[in-house]
């Protein structure tokens, strides 16, 4: 947003650092693997820090004992999509938690337009501010 | 990687310590295992060892920067039914992740239902579900031969068979892909797929048990379950290993469990008959009668 460089995108973990490298994702995997949460491979091109409707990319993978399948799956998600935001979540099924415990982003466009602020104005002179992502400005799929 | 591609300069005469790296490995332990619960099978055992020094010599040229790729280990196991081809591919695992060429060590056992879908679009995803679920083990591929049909040719096993063999090559690093089968039946598979042939480097033959090892397994398997034979008992199951193996559907080790079963069945009704004065090796001990009993000896 305004305040990061950049114009990227923060949401999830780890949104402030530089991209993580495969190897690293691979950790990070390993981690939500060992406490028994499944996996999936989410990908979006409607970028907004607070967007939590991305598209599956296949199933979520359940019974997965090895990272390995899983970055098989990134990458094929970015061969896939390229240029489209691409985000690892790891599903807690435990009762009372039943939510992603992880989520991180592997993937983003090579361009990231970044953010507009929009006000609005509303009643009694008050203004109503809201963050506008210039890449939504054109039809999905044609955005990056 | 970029380790590997540093320039080698260690001398040739850098002494080679393959008895610690050996001893590090823990490796002996899963093989005396192998050796102490596997009766017979002489051939898979040597194969077994012979497999485990290349792994382990392998790891040693890898410290000295001379390894080039990593070997190709999938494998095919033949045998006739009740041969210990499941148990071995158990302990391949065991073994293959002592020596941390697969990373978790797991077994994956599927057959050709969990692998070929039933309509257009469905197999891909099932088998490569069932791969992701085997990286970091080994996938063990049961009645491999069904895979392929060729009698019908519009069967989607083919397309299961195009992604392993895609897989094998490619990840070879993250799985190790086990088929096993009757000696017969996977000869023809392997002469209408002659990629997946290829691609498999070691052909495991597991030899049928003779009498003397079957009775030497069913007494480990009575010994497991805190049962014995008595010694007319034991006298009474070598005759029934003789009598049975000449009959049809002999499943070797399968069969001798199958018969124990039904044993220890006429053992509990036997002892309900006679209640009076039971004492606690009567739990134990398996008698004469009980297998005299069987179909087998009429």
């Amino acid at each position: 947003m305004m305040t990061n460089h950049g114009n990227r995108i923060t949401q999830g973990q780890f949104s402030f650092l530089p991209d993580l490298t495969d190897e690293q994702i691979t950790a990070q995997i390993k981690y939500a693997l060992k406490n028994g949460w499944a996996v999936n491979v989410e990908y979006t091109d409607d970028p907004h820090p607070r967007n939590t409707y991305w598209e599956m990319f296949g199933m979520p993978m359940f019974d997965l004992k090895d990272p390995a399948g899983i970055l098989m799956e990134v990458n094929n998600c970015r061969k896939t999509f390229p240029n489209h935001y691409i985000r690892v979540t790891a599903f807690d099924s435990t009762r009372g938690w039943e939510t992603p415990r992880m989520s991180f982003i592997v993937n983003r466009p090579k361009t990231e337009p970044g953010f507009g602020l929009v006000r609005q104005e509303g009643e009694g002179r008050t203004v109503h501010y809201t963050v506008h992502s210039y890449a939504t400005d054109k039809p999905e799929g044609e955005r990056y | 990687m970029s380790e590997q591609n540093e320039p080698i300069n260690l001398p040739d005469d850098t002494p080679v310590d393959l008895q610690t790296e050996f001893d590090n490995s823990h490796i002996q332990e899963v093989l005396d295992k192998l050796d102490k619960e596997l009766i017979g099978l002489k051939p898979v055992k040597t194969r077994i060892h012979e497999i485990a020094a290349l792994l382990l010599v392998e790891r040693m040229r890898k410290k000295m920067h001379l390894s080039a790729e990593t070997p190709t280990l999938h494998m095919c196991f033949t045998g006739n039914p009740g041969t210990g081809k499941t148990t071995v591919a158990l302990r391949m695992a065991e073994i293959l992740h002592k020596l941390e060429y697969v990373r978790e060590g797991h077994l994956v056992s599927v057959t050709r239902d969990d692998l070929v879908g039933q309509y257009i679009g469905h197999t891909a995803p099932k088998t490569k579900e069932v791969i992701k679920k085997a990286m970091g083990g080994v996938l063990f591929i049961d009645e491999a031969y069904y895979l392929y049909k060729p009698e019908n040719e519009r069967d989607y096993g083919a397309e299961s068979i195009e992604i392993l063999l895609q897989v094998m090559e490619n990840n070879r690093d993250d799985l190790v892909v086990i088929l096993a089968g009757y000696k017969d039946k996977m000869d023809k598979f392997f002469q209408s797929n002659p990629g997946m042939r290829s691609r498999i480097a070691h052909h495991i033959d597991f030899p049928d048990y003779s009498p003397d090892e079957l009775l030497a397994i069913s007494k480990l398997m009575l010994a497991q379950q805190n049962y014995r034979f008595s010694a007319a008992a034991e006298k009474a199951f070598a005759d029934y290993i003789k009598l049975r193996m000449q009959q049809p559907h002999f499943a070797n080790a399968r069969s001798i469990r199958n018969a124990l079963d039904r044993s220890r069945l006429r053992q509990a009704n036997r002892l309900f008959k006679n209640q009076q004065g039971l004492k606690k090796i009567d739990l134990i001990t398996l008698e004469a009668e009980d297998i005299l009993a069987s179909r087998v000896f009429k």
